[in-house]
């Protein structure tokens, strides 16, 4: 798996290609607490070239939600999200916990 | 009746699924069948390394894929921990996100990805998880 970031004016995205397992996962989150651990709680997370994700993957990311959304201070929101993984998204029911856009230039634009 | 054992590494997941892969697009599966059947899969083995061994490098696991007339039967075994599958309580995911519990999602994916799931323990002859994916013809 590969990690890459760019800041931004208003935010940060964080581009992240491979597979996200139980393996992977760890990378991921250690990616994101480094972020939000340095006062970053505005985040678009590019995963278009992610081509699975398991439950470990989604936890990471409802626990990055959890510490940017507190004190209202900010949002993970995700970008090019393919349609099976936001198909098993839909299925356990956490979608409603993230906003999700096309590309990352509609992610940026949230912010 | 092809059977490979594997690790109980986490670093394993990848060769697990490319296995499971294999003989899903061998058996005909569409790739949205074919994902959900991967999911299942690395769900089960993530949990067997995590809850059965209790960590990594405790053990091995087993998978056998068996095509069936009208599907695929997986099968995976290992000498963990028994546990009671009905006592899994399926995720909450409608309240407050700082209310959620990390627990249970992978079960609930396992039981809706795949046409049947059964567990049986064994002191003797280890622990079996059979999944069946019927194939949409």
């Amino acid at each position: 798996m590969e990690i890459t970031s760019t800041e931004y004016k208003r935010c940060d995205v964080v581009k992240t290609v491979g597979r996200i397992d139980s393996y992977t996962a760890p990378e991921l989150e250690e990616k994101l607490n480094s972020m939000t651990n340095n006062g970053k709680y505005k985040i678009v997370l590019d995963i278009e070239g992610v081509d699975f994700m398991s439950s470990k993957g989604w936890w990471v990311l409802i626990e990055t939600q959890k510490k940017c959304k507190r004190y209202n201070r900010g949002e993970l929101v995700l970008t090019g999200v393919q349609e099976r993984i936001r198909d098993s998204l839909n299925l356990v029911g956490m979608s409603s916990y993230f906003t999700i856009f096309d590309d990352v230039v509609s992610g940026v634009a949230h912010f | 009746m092809p059977t490979a054992k594997f690790p109980g590494h986490f670093k394993s997941l990848a060769g697990i699924r490319k296995f499971v892969y294999d003989a899903a697009s061998a058996a005909g599966f569409s790739d949205k069948e074919i994902y959900a059947v991967e999911l299942a899969v690395d769900e089960a083995c993530s949990n067997i390394i995590e809850h059965a061994y209790g960590g990594e490098g405790k053990g091995e696991i087993t998978c056998t894929c068996n095509n069936l007339n009208n599907g695929l039967e997986i099968i995976l075994k290992d000498y963990g921990d028994a546990f009671d599958p009905s006592i899994v309580a399926t995720p909450d995911f409608s309240v407050e996100m700082g209310q959620l519990k990390p627990r249970g999602a992978g079960l609930f994916l396992i039981r809706n990805m795949m046409d049947d799931v059964d567990f049986k323990f064994s002191k003797k002859n280890g622990n079996q998880l059979r999944m069946v994916k019927l194939r949409n013809d």
